[in-house]
């Protein structure tokens, strides 16, 4: 192996970078109550609005600073990670399968099959995706599952969309054709001969979908429609960090840094990795 | 002893109604190359295709029968069909850059339909595999299995491709165009070894090229395809030293000789085009009346 390929394979710096970072905040999410340094809900009127470590009036073990009810705000940046994930997770794999599922049907099928369901995610996409996932929690209830159903609802159009166009044009191939004269069933097709070749893609946009979620469940937290208000999450600390920008600027930058490197990492992971799942780019 | 193959007056059309095949009847013998020649959109690769079962959505036949060992594709269920046709013939395809899936391994892609559809044992298909892979003079076999196809040369994939065709043992081989993505020097060596594998195995092998050269050197027999119509059919030998249709004609004066590299190219004659025209019209005419 020469050694761009050993570059290309093993040492990636933006793979390393991404899952680097979503590897600690994973963790960190995982093991919250026992790294955080204080308890994410506990107030202290005496404590409110302390700066963080490096500027003068800050306390000892409160890293980050705290917000206008003295709650740590290092603590609750961790135990928002936890819904974070959760959300991150569960949301965006229901998506992938949903979407990738039907992508890959109407992608390969085609005729009837593929005019319906695209026809369902033109009707889909026409609704802006906010407003739906607000509406929609307001119909299911706030909630982690309600959260969670919302975005998966929502965000399989994109996994169909794209996995359609894939299997399309992998369908089109020889070798599909060759399968066909060899006698193998059309499902045994669509899952040994064309899905491997859409995985990559897959791969690539579960853990893009992973960063979005985030930023939904963010979004849902911002207008106090995720889940109870008692249970820091990042969308939540923001919306409150507004509040006192003047005041505690660290309560708005740090959950928007934390945000936007999460979301930034899962989407970089996500590109890395396919790159490196792809036999052909690999 | 009935033949390999055997094509009577199929007729296929668009759904505009436009006929893309115009009641082609030939016949392949067992263990005969029976070439196929004509310009690009005469319909000579639907042929392939109809056979195979893989035509595409839009072309429907209208007419016709097709029989592989004397059984009728036409009698037969979608199954049974599909069952026939993947135990008897082969296709190797035109372009070895999409045949192979990009994503599996050539090994257990090439076992993989002998173990799974053939129900050999997984030992019986790597033995086969390897003893054909030998016969395509692939002289790295172990490296070659374990390739991704992109690893491979466009040329190796060709031959890997010849390889899985025979490696079933086919009766019947559709040959689509296999030399045409290649450099001219590996066309070369392709074809050689293509019709070594067809001599040593005996398959029959309907051959599409419009390459009269490639005609010359590997069938016994032709037949020369004009807008979905055979315009002559002969034995090889005899419609090179005779041919009898101006169309065929045109063809081989319009095939360009090494011999004088400095003439120009010659277009088949508006004449001939025009005598082609009226052919096809009047054979249309002959059809339409009984079929509504």
């Amino acid at each position: 192996m020469d050694e761009a390929s050993v570059a290309r394979r093993g040492l990636s710096p933006r793979l390393w970078l991404a899952g680097g970072w979503l590897l600690l905040a994973l963790l960190a999410a995982i093991f919250a109550p026992l790294i955080a340094p204080q308890d994410p809900l506990a107030q202290d009127l005496m404590l409110e609005r302390l700066p963080p470590f490096w500027l003068d009036g800050a306390e000892p073990g409160y890293w980050l600073g705290t917000d206008s009810l003295g709650r740590d705000l290092l603590s609750r940046l961790i135990f928002g990670g936890r819904i974070a994930f959760i959300v991150a997770f569960a949301a965006a794999t229901s998506a992938c399968l949903l979407g990738s599922a039907l992508g890959l049907i109407a992608g390969y099928f085609g005729g009837w099959a593929d005019r319906i369901i695209s026809r369902i995610v033109d009707v889909w996409m026409a609704f802006p995706p906010v407003l739906f996932a607000i509406l929609l929690v307001a119909v299911l209830g706030t909630g982690l599952s309600s959260v969670i159903l919302a975005i998966a609802i929502i965000d399989w159009t994109r996994f169909c969309r794209v996995i359609r166009a894939e299997a399309m044009s992998q369908a089109r191939m020889d070798y599909v054709e060759s399968a066909r004269i060899a006698g193998y069933g059309r499902i045994g097709i669509m899952l040994r001969e064309v899905l491997p070749n859409v995985l990559p893609s897959v791969v690539a946009l579960l853990s893009l979908e992973m960063g979005i979620a985030v930023i939904v469940e963010a979004i849902l937290s911002f207008v106090n429609l995720s889940i109870s208000t008692d249970d820091p999450t990042w969308g939540s600390i923001i919306a409150e960090g507004r509040l006192s920008i003047h005041q505690a600027w660290w309560v708005l930058v740090f959950p928007l840094i934390t945000l936007i490197l999460t979301v930034l990492s899962f989407s970089q992971f996500g590109e890395a990795l396919k790159a490196r799942f792809d036999p052909v780019l690999r | 002893m009935s033949a390999c193959l055997e094509i009577r007056g199929l007729s296929a059309v668009l759904p505009n109604g436009q006929r893309v095949l115009r009641s082609v009847s030939l016949a392949v013998q067992p263990g005969e190359v029976r070439a196929l020649v004509g310009e690009s959109g005469a319909g000579k690769t639907m042929i392939g295709k109809a056979v195979l079962g893989v035509l595409p959505k839009s072309v429907r036949i209208v007419e016709g029968e097709m029989l592989i060992e004397g059984e009728d594709l036409g009698r037969l269920d979608a199954k049974a069909r599909r069952t026939l046709i993947g135990a008897r013939t082969a296709l190797i395809p035109q372009d070895p850059l999409t045949a192979l899936n990009p994503s599996r391994r050539i090994g257990p892609q090439m076992t993989d339909r002998l173990v799974r559809i053939l129900g050999w044992s997984t030992e019986r298909a790597d033995k086969r595999i390897r003893q054909l892979l030998d016969e395509v003079q692939i002289r790295d076999p172990e490296r070659v299995l374990k390739s991704y196809p992109h690893e491979l040369s466009g040329g190796m994939r060709q031959r890997v491709l010849i390889a899985a065709a025979f490696a079933a043992e086919p009766r019947l081989i559709v040959a689509d165009e296999p030399t045409t993505a290649l450099d001219v020097t590996v066309q070369k060596q392709i074809l050689r070894l293509i019709a070594q594998l067809q001599r040593d195995h005996g398959t029959a092998i309907l051959f599409v090229t419009h390459d009269l050269g490639v005609v010359a050197k590997i069938s016994q027999k032709v037949s020369v395809l004009y807008a979905g119509k055979v315009v002559e059919e002969a034995e090889t030998e005899a419609l090179f030293a005779a041919p009898q249709h101006p169309y065929t004609r045109a063809l081989m004066a319009a095939t360009p000789r090494y011999t004088d590299p400095y003439a120009s190219l010659k277009p088949v004659d508006e004449s001939v085009l025009a005598g082609l025209a009226v052919e096809i019209a009047a054979a249309d005419q002959a059809w339409r009346p009984g079929h509504g």
